[in-house]
């Protein structure tokens, strides 16, 4: 199973799986203020099968990038393709989203929340009962089939929304920013399970964190974005082996990269604090 | 083992109706403005058991059944669609505003000449009178279903249809449930109230009837048996609401 995955891994490495050309997303004048041009031009390829994080200063339209790529906004100029295929305002098939805020449903149980997006794709019941099975155990959530979010930690919900989107067996999940709000050491735990997901999926993740360590860590590539409009500064390959767990941190080069990363980063942040922000036009 | 607070509540409520019991049995103060709690319950009793309260009991209840259901779809029905056409709700959040402020029972004699006498006017009396509450939940709770709920809509590709249903509907459910609430005590209000002005029949006239004859046993029993139906009626509904709040975690 593992070397059939790895040969697959290995065909599919330099496959181009999602790719925004040109894009750009501008929000027309509101009262009070004029247009906000707030993504790009930005271009980008995705790989098939690895994992890419993109770190950016607040506002830099990272979470608009994740919106554009998921079909939830339409681009204002520029194409974005999935499988080939052009994404114009609608989700493709097999992409996921994981949003920072909880997204659970509260009038269902654990078990419900999960089985959610199966129920009414007319998969069957018994396959359904199989995925939701494997989901709940995977992220660690036996124990609490029954209960409802209201019953769960924050971190405990977010493993919720995450098997959630498992079970659809995505292709390409989206991150926008998952653990933003949990505390650092479930941070920690959860970057490592997200890791075991890519790694036993093999889907293509793409990641939005403000966590420079956690970016690191986790992925193959990281977008360096720059202050409002958000573009690419950089693409800094980290060439991390495919099994890693958080040990990682413990080596010099780890520190070289997220060294890297801030040098990028702390320029854009003080432009991005001195732009300030114009109201309504972050987190969309 | 009971809470603290429903102790409390309990020995403050036995406590007025004992308080009330010795003052009456007293003499402190006379039967012919206020008679002792036991005497309403045996007087209730025998009020009952006669003939002629049943038609009328029949009249309020239905009146108010009719009320009810025409106010809760109609308010939600009227709530949605101000919520989903923002320059209709922009044109009439104004009138809702101060919808409160007029008195509707002033509309009774006009509601008398266009619908005539019988349950028709008082129904439509009723159903003004608490179908706004209605209206102002249903836009309150849809207003409130977190944006990331519908992304998530999105993301699993529900259409229209099924986003409303499985999505907004449920989330928004907590706000409806109190318009509902809200919706049954107006309903009761505006039938009862509505009888006692100008209907000829109903527990509201009754009522009226027995103070204008200084009949204070049998107005007594009447004015407990409406507060022992309303009381049922914000129980069950309270219930159904407390199950749905430990449920989301918001009891």
């Amino acid at each position: 199973m593992a070397t059939r995955l790895a040969s697959v891994l290995a065909e599919a490495a330099h496959k181009v799986h999602a790719r925004l050309d040109g894009v750009t997303r501008v929000y027309p004048p509101r009262a009070g203020q004029g247009e906000v041009h707030a993504l790009g031009p930005l271009s980008m390829e995705l790989r098939a099968g690895e994992f890419f994080s993109v770190v950016g200063p607040s506002g830099c339209g990272k979470s608009t990038l994740l919106d554009v790529l998921a079909g939830l906004a339409l681009p204002s100029a520029g194409t974005v393709e999935f499988e080939g295929k052009s994404v114009r305002g609608e989700v493709p098939d097999g992409v996921g989203v994981v949003f920072q805020e909880d997204a659970s449903f509260p009038w269902l149980s654990v078990e419900d929340n999960v089985a959610f997006g199966l129920r009414r794709t007319g998969v069957e019941a018994a396959e359904t009962r199989r995925r939701v099975d494997f989901a709940i155990s995977f992220m660690g959530l036996n124990d609490f089939r029954r209960a409802y979010p209201s019953q769960l930690s924050g971190g405990m919900r977010q493993r919720v929304c995450i098997a959630r989107t498992l079970v659809l067996q995505p292709r390409l999940i989206l991150l926008d920013e998952p653990f933003g709000a949990l505390d650092q050491q479930t941070r920690l735990l959860m970057g490592e399970e997200l890791l075991r997901l890519w790694r036993e999926t093999g889907a293509t993740v793409l990641l939005i964190t403000h966590a420079l360590d956690e970016a690191n860590l986790l992925s193959d590539r990281i977008g360096v974005m720059s202050a409002r409009p958000g573009c690419f500064l950089d693409i800094v390959e980290t060439g991390w082996p495919r099994e890693r767990d958080s040990r990682l941190a413990e080596r010099p080069d780890f520190g070289a990269v997220t060294a890297r990363l801030w040098s990028y980063l702390r320029g854009e942040s003080l432009r991005a604090m001195g732009q300030g922000m114009p109201q309504g036009a972050a987190g969309r | 083992m009971i809470k603290k607070a429903t102790w409390i509540r309990t020995v403050v409520l036995v406590g007025a109706v004992g308080a009330l019991e010795v003052v009456c049995r007293t003499g402190a103060i006379p039967a012919t403005m206020v008679i002792a709690p036991s005497a309403m319950v045996t007087a209730l009793v025998e009020t009952l058991k006669s003939d002629e309260i049943g038609a009328h009991v029949k009249q309020t209840l239905s009146a108010v059944a009719v009320a009810m259901t025409l106010s809760i779809i109609g308010g939600f029905l009227v709530g949605f669609v101000l919520h989903w056409i923002p320059f209709l709700r922009r044109a009439f959040n104004p009138f809702l505003a101060a919808y409160y402020a007029i008195p509707h029972f002033a509309f009774y004699p006009l509601l008398i000449v266009i619908f005539g006498l019988g349950p028709a006017p008082l129904i439509v009396l009723a159903t003004l009178f608490a179908m706004v509450a209605m209206i102002v939940a249903t836009m309150a709770g849809l207003d409130r279903v977190p944006r990331v709920l519908l992304k998530t809509a999105r993301i699993h590709r529900l259409s229209l249809v099924q986003e409303i249903w499985r999505i907004r509907l449920p989330a928004a459910a907590p706000h409806l449930l109190s318009g509902v609430k809200l919706a049954v005590a107006y309903s009761f209000i505006g039938v009862i109230a509505g009888e006692f002005i100008l209907s000829t029949s109903g527990i509201g006239h009754e009522i009226a009837y027995a103070y204008d004859n200084f009949d204070n046993r049998r107005m007594y029993a009447l004015i407990l048996f409406v507060l022992g139906i309303v009381t049922a009626f914000n129980m069950a509904v309270y219930a159904y609401e407390r199950r749905l709040a430990r449920r989301r975690g918001t009891a």
